[in-house]
């Protein structure tokens, strides 16, 4: 655990701030003492295998769910007591691009506008904007089941930054989607990242990994490392991620 | 949100088949429950076997024949021709006159006939019977006025509220609970089990909609549509069967959107209990549709049932509505007849709203 000396409270440009976060089920303990924080335009990794407690505590960060205790702040909000106005300044995107697939994608994008409460013009000019980067203006009228897995999947993010957020959560965004396109849609999150969007995602790919500027691994509900991909090869010696990855779970394991 | 609604309604138009449940079938069930499923008589095949053939047998003979209700098929000569005539299966009654009919009934006042009726239809059976039997005690009664009249009881019945036992008075209730039930609740809740699918319910979880909000987006297209069908079949059954309306139409329409609230929020809450689309639509299959067909008094009289199935009866919000359409439609009752009902069923909705509420913050705070 190298995690807390890094953080300096109410840093300003730390969109995300957590301090011994704690998610307990009953007796089980999903999140244990997490404390973390992520600075604005960041691309931050949030790794795990499945189970390692990943989800939760992105739900809680979302909003979606309450911790048991500790001191959490997204996007200058107090997750106990703002998760409305967390929810307004945050975007998601879930693994399964949750698009409707018998909408057209001008409805899609216009439906999730007004759910954000975006006027009538700024949709359209969204729409426009997001459409015409991607080079999809053509297709704007076509129902989503005749597109592409890796339009869709690209479609789903700009529909999630289409309120422009300050922070927005992809949860494993690249599943089921082959290299090449994967390679794609990480331009796509430079390219908002570039725009000053903080970008908070989880995977399980660790080649995927190394496209964060920083990364967070979590092994049953703790965070057990911390740090640039680069630093965190060197520090384990390792040659990639999954090597990180690897090493990280024996030592753990070793230990109990 | 309104947003929100005019999506929804996106999703009902393009999808053929939903558009096919909403429209066709209430059209479709109505016409079939009134058309074909009857349970009047008409035309029915009988035989004949008389074995006086003197004036008061062909008189009560004749008046069976003209009352459109029966056709005879064939005449029989000997009772040995019961059996095979009933095994051709195309006579379902056989009418027996004893040997010297009238000469009988002038000395002992008495004669005896004899109805044989193919009961493996048990319903039409007893139909055909109390048919048979009405018109021969009318007989009676009538041919004993001219005579001296021997001390008897006349019985006379009235069919109230449905003098002429009409199929369709009974089955316009229960096709508009049938119809209501089925959109309301299945449709809804395989809607949102879609979302959940899909996993679009997350993002709008996410998103700044508060759940209530994301539940009455859902359902206000779904009121508007069972309503609608609602008129529809009321519609149909005034204009094609004469079904009157007899009480307060405002009434009925009140309770009807009662009633598809309470289904509505049933709906919801089998949404929240299951995963996909699959299990939404057979839990409302099962859970609504077979207890709202056979439970509910539809079909089969409640009275009839053994106790725990009348005991099950009452947990059925259908039972409830049918009653409360049978008051207004066909007695005209005002609604001091029926708020007890009424009430249960606002008790209803409000459980499966607390319910379905209770449950979807569950899954929210996991």
């Amino acid at each position: 655990m190298q995690t807390p000396d890094l953080i300096k409270q109410n840093e300003p440009n730390h969109v995300i701030e957590v301090n011994n976060m704690v998610k307990k089920f009953g007796d089980f303990v999903a999140n244990d003492k997490l404390s973390f924080f992520v600075r604005q335009g960041e691309i931050f990794g949030f790794l795990g295998a499945n189970g390692a407690g990943k989800t939760t505590a992105m739900k809680i960060l979302c909003g979606l769910s309450a911790p048991t205790s500790g001191e959490i702040n997204v996007a200058g909000f107090d997750v106990y007591r703002q998760t409305d106005l967390i929810k307004k300044n945050i975007g998601y995107m879930s693994q399964k691009f949750s698009l409707y697939e018998d909408l057209t994608i001008r409805e899609n994008f216009r439906f999730y506008g007004g759910i954000y409460g975006l006027k009538n013009a700024e949709i359209k000019e969204r729409i426009a904007y997001l459409l015409n980067r991607l080079g999809l203006m053509h297709a704007a009228d076509k129902v989503l089941k005749e597109i592409p897995l890796g339009w869709k999947q690209k479609l789903a993010f700009s529909v999630a930054i289409m309120h422009r957020p300050k922070i927005v959560f992809l949860d494993e965004p690249t599943g089921g989607v082959d290299p090449v396109t994967r390679r794609q849609f990480w331009e796509l999150i430079y390219e908002a990242a570039n725009d000053g969007l903080t970008v908070f995602v989880t995977t399980h790919y660790m080649d995927e990994a190394e496209y964060c500027e920083r990364v967070s691994i979590m092994v049953d509900g703790r965070i057990e490392a911390l740090d640039t991909p680069a630093r965190l090869r060197e520090k384990y010696q390792a040659a990639s991620m999954n090597e990180v990855f690897l090493k990280l779970a024996r030592i753990k394991k070793s230990e109990s | 949100m309104k947003g929100f609604v005019l999506k929804e309604f996106l999703h009902i138009f393009r999808d053929r088949r939903t558009m096919l449940i909403l429209f066709g079938m209430p059209i479709v069930q109505v016409l079939l429950f009134g058309f074909a499923i009857t349970n009047e008589i008409n035309n029915a095949q009988i035989a004949i076997l008389d074995e006086s053939k003197d004036e008061m047998t062909l008189a009560i003979t004749d008046k069976i024949l003209s009352s459109g209700y029966f056709h005879l098929a064939s005449v029989l000569t000997d009772r040995n021709q019961i059996e095979p005539a009933f095994r051709e299966g195309v006579i379902k009654e056989v009418v027996i006159f004893e040997p010297n009919f009238s000469q009988r009934f002038g000395k002992e006042n008495q004669a005896h006939m004899q109805i044989i009726t193919d009961a493996s239809d048990p319903n039409t059976a007893n139909l055909l019977y109390n048919y048979t039997n009405a018109i021969i005690r009318d007989y009676t009664s009538k041919s004993t006025q001219l005579a001296t009249p021997p001390i008897q009881i006349g019985i006379e019945t009235t069919m109230q509220y449905n003098p002429e036992l009409k199929g369709v008075f009974m089955f316009v209730p229960g096709t508009i609970t049938i119809l209501l039930m089925l959109i309301s609740a299945m449709m809804t809740s395989i809607s949102i089990a879609r979302e959940k699918e899909l996993g679009t319910l997350e993002v709008l979880l996410v998103s700044p909609l508060k759940p209530w909000q994301i539940i009455i987006g859902k359902v206000i297209p779904y009121i508007l549509l069972s309503f609608i069908n609602a008129v529809i079949i009321l519609v149909l059954a005034y204009s094609v069967f004469a079904m009157p309306v007899r009480g307060s139409l405002v009434l009925l329409l009140l309770e009807s959107i009662l009633f598809i609230v309470m289904a509505l929020s049933l709906g919801i809450f089998i949404s929240t209990v299951s995963k996909t689309q699959q299990q939404a639509m057979m839990l409302s299959m099962f859970v609504l549709m077979l207890p709202t067909i056979l439970l509910s008094g539809f079909i089969f009289p409640i009275e009839n049932m053994p106790l725990p199935l009348q005991i099950i009866s009452n947990i059925n919000p259908s039972r409830w509505f049918i009653i409360i359409i049978k008051n207004i439609m066909l007695k005209g009752l005002g609604f001091g007849y029926f708020w007890k009902e009424t009430l249960i069923l606002v008790a209803m909705a409000l459980f499966f709203v607390a319910m379905s509420v209770k449950k979807f913050n569950i899954r929210l705070s996991k």
